[in-house]
């Protein structure tokens, strides 16, 4: 059982401020690091993995300090975001020389076993230059976990994947979870980290929006009020007809965009509404479109939360 | 020394291009060598020129540059560097294994084709050819280790070595006495001088002051490495 503490962490870049005052700590289990592009959530990984020093604050494994600290990797596994890893060396190479640096007693059988682990033992004996996305992000895993972990840090493991190599690497981490590891991934895709996180941790902006189980960061991201961008035969009835309802909190009328701006506050009550209040008055509907699905903006909402 | 860092180094520094860029250093030495040993003149300037001024003055900090750079800085700038740092090795265990591989590599690519060289030009006569071979030893050692501290501390290592070693030393050196002083190609020259015992070599730089210097240079750049390369940073792509 091992635990990362990071206490009250900031990190800037000269006068950027990459991570601002952040505490949150990583237990046992899987945990999701979701945030945007930008968010500070590798800065945070490099700090986490020992490659970057706070501006302040702590971060520690079991009250250890990691930074400086080179015997933390016995117990951590790092899977790096960038995918340069020796091209000239075959996998079973590759992973070798990992097993070896780690000054296993018997590195060929932790790298097979590793290589098993994550199903390459097929291609093992090709250059890791000629593998796909997915594969070298495999045997980047292989190399994480060689020496056997109590923890797993991983950055955006999931970029680039296909469909299968994603289900695949999130079984495996699956398995790691319940054997009761500490594995930590990256990424700023909200389906991923539900389908897989027992616990999500939320960063924007370099600071830390929300944390829970996935229940409860979903119902802060659908509780929000939603933004629509209306257009119709007739905007003002329409706006008449729809600001009768309860689900709808507010409208603007856009004179430039010639189109109606709906803000929403019951998402589901909204999308039933909408058609037939239209079919009643004899409206037409010409477009109907979310104002603000990006991700950047349920992020926002988030952090003004 | 780490069995499995040497290897790694010496895969990455000899494999792909990199190699057969490295032959060019002792293909055109001997080559140039080769010619001049057919010509007829003053045999002696003529061999203090090409293995002064070519091969010490020239060759060698090109080939410490690439060699240097080359254990270190290409891992650090494609971030493959991060399986290295990963583990529990003591830092300075890596930076240690990481400069052998590079003064290997510098004395094979230079030393030995310098004694050829040597030989081919002036035989073992005055002892030039020992001289500068051993010069090109203590110098090459030097340069490697220099180059390979500045892949760890500049991500323009090879900009910043090539200032070095023909801005500085070569042009200043050229017209300022004093900078001649912190030259290792001029401490290479005094131990080149003091071997053959030959006065043609020439260097500006006693021996005594050139080997505490070469010491020091070769030692404190390891030490600072080492103590970079625990502290290294790896900085976000995003």
């Amino acid at each position: 059982m091992a635990t990362i503490t990071i206490d009250t962490v900031s990190r800037w870049f000269g006068n950027v401020v990459a991570v601002n005052d952040v505490t949150m700590a990583i237990g046992p289990g899987i945990t999701g690091l979701l945030g945007p592009n930008g968010a500070g959530k590798s800065t945070l990984i490099h700090m986490m993995s020992g490659f970057l020093a706070p501006s302040s604050g702590s971060v520690a494994l079991d009250g250890t300090p990691i930074w400086r600290n080179q015997q933390v990797y016995r117990q951590i596994g790092l899977v790096p975001e960038r995918e340069s890893m020796y091209d000239h060396l075959t996998g079973w190479e590759f992973v070798l020389a990992n097993a070896e640096l780690h000054g296993l007693a018997h590195p060929g059988a932790a790298a097979r076993r590793a290589l098993d682990l994550v199903e390459m033992a097929e291609a093992k004996d090709r250059r890791t230059g000629t593998y796909s996305k997915g594969m070298k992000q495999r045997v980047k895993m292989a190399s994480a976990l060689v020496h056997d972990p109590s923890v797993l840090l991983l950055d955006e493991p999931f970029n680039g994947m296909d469909p299968r190599q994603r289900l695949h690497l999130m079984d495996l981490l699956r398995r790691f979870g319940a054997d009761g590891r500490t594995v930590l991934f990256s990424s700023h895709i909200l389906e991923e980290v539900e389908q897989l996180a027992r616990h999500i941790e939320v960063v924007v902006a370099g600071r830390h929006a929300a944390s829970g189980d996935f229940r409860r960061i979903r119902r802060l991201m659908t509780d929000r009020p939603h933004r629509y961008l209306v257009r119709s035969s007739d905007d003002r009835r329409l706006a008449a007809a729809l600001i009768a309802d309860g689900s709808t909190a507010g409208i603007e009328v856009d004179g430039r965009e010639r189109a109606l701006r709906v803000q929403a506050v019951n998402f589901q009550g909204f999308t039933t509404l909408l058609p037939r209040v239209a079919r009643e008055a004899g409206i037409r509907l010409y477009t109907v479109s979310p104002a603000d699905e990006s991700l950047e903006s349920v992020f926002s909402y988030l952090v003004s939360a | 020394m780490n069995p499995t860092v040497a290897r790694l180094t010496v895969r990455g520094l000899l494999g792909r291009r990199r190699g057969l860029l490295l032959l060019v250093v002792p293909a055109l030495l001997l080559a140039v060598s080769a010619l001049a040993a057919a010509a007829h003149g003053d045999e002696q300037s003529l061999t203090v020129k090409i293995l002064g001024e070519l091969d010490l003055g020239t060759l060698v900090p090109i080939l410490g540059l690439v060699v240097g750079t080359g254990v270190i800085a290409t891992e650090i700038d494609d971030g493959s560097i991060v399986y290295l740092l990963a583990k529990p090795l003591p830092r300075w265990r890596i930076v240690t294994t990481k400069l052998v591989v590079a003064i290997g590599t510098t004395w094979a690519f230079a030393a030995v084709p310098t004694l050829f060289a040597g030989l081919l030009l002036y035989g073992t006569r005055d002892g030039l050819a020992l001289g500068y071979t051993v010069a090109v030893l203590v110098a090459g050692a030097a340069y490697s280790a220099l180059f390979l501290l500045l892949g760890v501390v500049t991500r323009h290592a090879v900009v910043a070595g090539l200032g070095y070693a023909l801005v500085w030393e070569a042009l200043v050196g050229n017209y300022v006495d004093g900078a001649r002083t912190l030259s290792i190609q001029q401490w290479g020259r005094a131990v080149a001088q003091s071997v053959a015992g030959e006065s043609a070599i020439g260097s500006a730089v006693p021996l005594g002051t050139a080997v505490p210097l070469l010491l020091i240079v070769t030692v404190a750049s390891t030490v600072l490495a080492s103590v970079k390369l625990a502290g290294l940073t790896l900085t976000a792509d995003e």
